[in-house]
């Protein structure tokens, strides 16, 4: 089904399709036996695989190209989407999807950061990029969603921040800035999920919240593993070594308190199954919702400050 | 030159020799090439006399400028980086905490406390940049979301002075948290009516200008200090073509609407005493 292989998929990928060529030819031949043997070998290949996954391995599988993204669970999840555009000073962006949509009974506000598939797309998103005026957009958007009460949920997947010359002249700095004192003080719930690439500065613009969610096999970090590689070991070389030293997995983030909650994946990662995975995220934020919507506003950004508050570690 | 000249005729062991200055005693300006004595460097506030350049001080040099003599009294001076990650790259992290520690003299990249500025009581905080190029982990993070705090209960305004590449990677995601953590204080701050000034020194990039030092009521950048997101030489790569002649400088950014005043430093203190004066913290 997958459209990209990657190089640990491969062994998987080849046993299935033997699998298949002699499923095919098995008609009236008494190779049943045979067939079941292949069926528990590429089982158990791919637990093994996908239960040792190093956190390099992981980084590929969250920019796996057919990785479900933002519209993806937007689609997926929600009834009644209406996308809304533009920051009202600037400009719309592209790399940001923002809309009012339901998730079950819950009326919320959308906000994710949106890649492309292909180059044309791709330029289309800006890579998932977004720029000032898409973290105004949303800003916007979840001062919207706090006017009429309603729940705020952010999707994160980017590969950063926009490092260009307009971004710094429209003030990047000041965007993300902005983001982080309001939504720390946004009357609202907000619930925000990381479903790929969480990198830097560029992700947490639009990621805090009171519950924060992260997909089994997306990263997080304060940098790519490749730009510390670059920065660090001075070289592009490292980034295996940079990947595993960052800590940047789920698993990694739970016990250090920046993430709440991990959601588990299919066997093999989100791209094997788009349907399933929104399944499964969409009754874990029916979960979060239901939960958040009983308790009252003061209370919500007084625990969201202290738990932002709360997180780091040092000696004394 | 005209320092220097008369200088010369008068003392002829302390003559700067022309390129290399091997009895530290002089100080060439990187941008001009003046050549100047170090205490009179000292006096002008460590600029240069002849072009206005503002050379690179940390916290000490800051605490001295603009808080009343004797008045200072630092808070946490002990909190020091623990090694969540295990960090190690071509190094390990521990071992670089501890010979910064060695060469430095500073346990960490921000020192924070309170005192009075022209008879104010303030809380203050100043980053400094030869500690891993200033760069914030958990130890900045805490110590300015506790200077926050503490500013927010003792109802006294906030000067935190920012100098910093960005956030520190070997903390790795607890380093960007520290951006929300920060900003997170700066909301209830704000929400109590407590000015915060934010002052920008060369150079204030990455995470920190994208948290707290953004966040100011009132921004104060120093002249030519470089302030941004992204690093020159990424944004260079990203484009594809050169940066145009003062990118990224205070004086851009300041034309670009992200900063409220260029202040020289020698006129810091007067310029935040100034503001204070109107941004008054209510009392009871
Ligand atoms: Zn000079």
């Amino acid at each position: 089904m997958a459209k990209t292989i990657l190089d640990f998929e491969k062994p998987i990928i080849e046993l299935e399709e033997k699998l298949a060529e002699m499923k095919r030819a098995s008609d009236g031949l008494e190779i049943d036996g045979e067939i079941a043997v292949i069926e528990t070998k590429v089982r158990q290949l791919k637990e093994n695989i996908y239960h040792s996954l190093t956190r390099w391995q992981k980084v590929q599988l969250a920019r796996h190209p057919d990785r479900p993204y933002t519209l993806d669970y937007i689609y997926n999840i929600t009834d009644n989407f209406v996308e809304m555009h533009g920051d009202r000073n600037f400009g719309d962006d592209k790399a940001v999807v923002c809309g009012l949509a339901k998730i079950g009974d819950f009326k919320v506000m959308i906000i994710g950061q949106q890649k492309g598939r292909d180059t044309k797309s791709n330029l289309y998103r800006n890579f998932g990029m977004p720029n000032p005026e898409g973290y105004r957009k949303a800003l916007r958007l979840m001062k919207l969603a706090e006017k009429f009460g309603l729940p705020v949920v952010t999707l994160l997947d980017t590969p950063g921040a926009f490092p260009g010359l307009e971004a710094e002249e429209r003030g990047q700095a000041e965007a993300i800035a902005r983001n982080l004192l309001e939504m720390a003080r946004l009357k609202v719930p907000i619930v925000v999920v990381i479903i790929g690439e969480g990198a830097s500065g560029g992700a947490l613009g639009m990621g805090v919240g009171d519950r924060i969610l992260m997909l089994e096999n997306a990263w997080y970090s304060v940098i790519s593993p490749e730009s510390c590689s670059s920065i660090l070991w001075r070289s592009w070389d490292f980034k295996e070594q940079a990947a595993e030293a960052l800590k940047l997995t789920a698993e990694d983030l739970l016990p250090l308190k920046v993430i709440d909650r991990i959601i588990p994946e299919p066997l093999g990662g989100a791209h094997k199954d788009h349907t399933k995975m929104a399944e499964i995220l969409k009754s874990a934020l029916l979960e979060e919702l239901a939960n958040l919507v009983k308790i009252k506003p003061d209370k919500l950004v007084d625990a969201r400050i202290e738990k932002f508050a709360g997180i780091g570690e040092y000696q004394e | 030159m005209a320092w220097f000249k008369r200088q010369r005729q008068n003392i002829t062991t302390e003559t700067p020799p022309k390129d290399n200055l091997p009895d530290g005693l002089w100080e060439k300006c990187p941008q001009c090439g003046e050549i100047m004595h170090k205490k009179q460097v000292e006096t002008n506030l460590w600029t240069c006399i002849k072009c206005n350049n503002h050379f690179r001080i940390g916290s000490a040099e800051y605490f001295a400028i603009l808080i009343d003599e004797g008045t200072f009294k630092e808070y946490d001076k002990k909190m020091r980086s623990a090694d969540p990650l295990k960090f190690e790259d071509t190094k390990k992290y521990t071992q670089r905490i501890e010979n910064t520690i060695k060469a430095t003299g500073l346990l960490d990249a921000v020192r924070t406390g309170t005192g009075k500025l022209m008879g104010r009581d303030v809380v203050i905080g100043c980053m400094d940049f030869k500690f891993i190029g200033g760069s914030m982990g958990s130890v900045v993070g805490e110590k300015l979301a506790r200077a926050t705090h503490r500013a927010l209960k003792g109802k006294m305004p906030l000067i935190i002075i920012s100098s910093s590449g960005g956030a520190r990677m070997m903390e790795g995601a607890l380093s960007l948290m520290q951006m929300a953590k920060t900003s997170a204080r700066l909301a209830q701050l704000a929400d109590a009516k407590i000015p915060f000034i934010s002052v920008l020194t060369d150079p204030t990039t990455g995470g920190t200008t994208a948290s707290y030092a953004m966040l100011g009521d009132v921004i104060i950048a120093e002249p030519n200090a470089l302030i941004g997101f992204a690093g020159p030489r990424v944004i260079k790569q990203t484009i594809g073509r050169d940066l145009p002649e003062g990118f990224q400088r205070a004086e851009f950014v300041l034309d670009h609407g992200f900063v409220d005043t260029i202040s020289h430093r020698k006129e810091l203190k007067q310029t935040i005493s100034n503001f204070l004066d109107f941004l008054q913290v209510k009392k009871g």
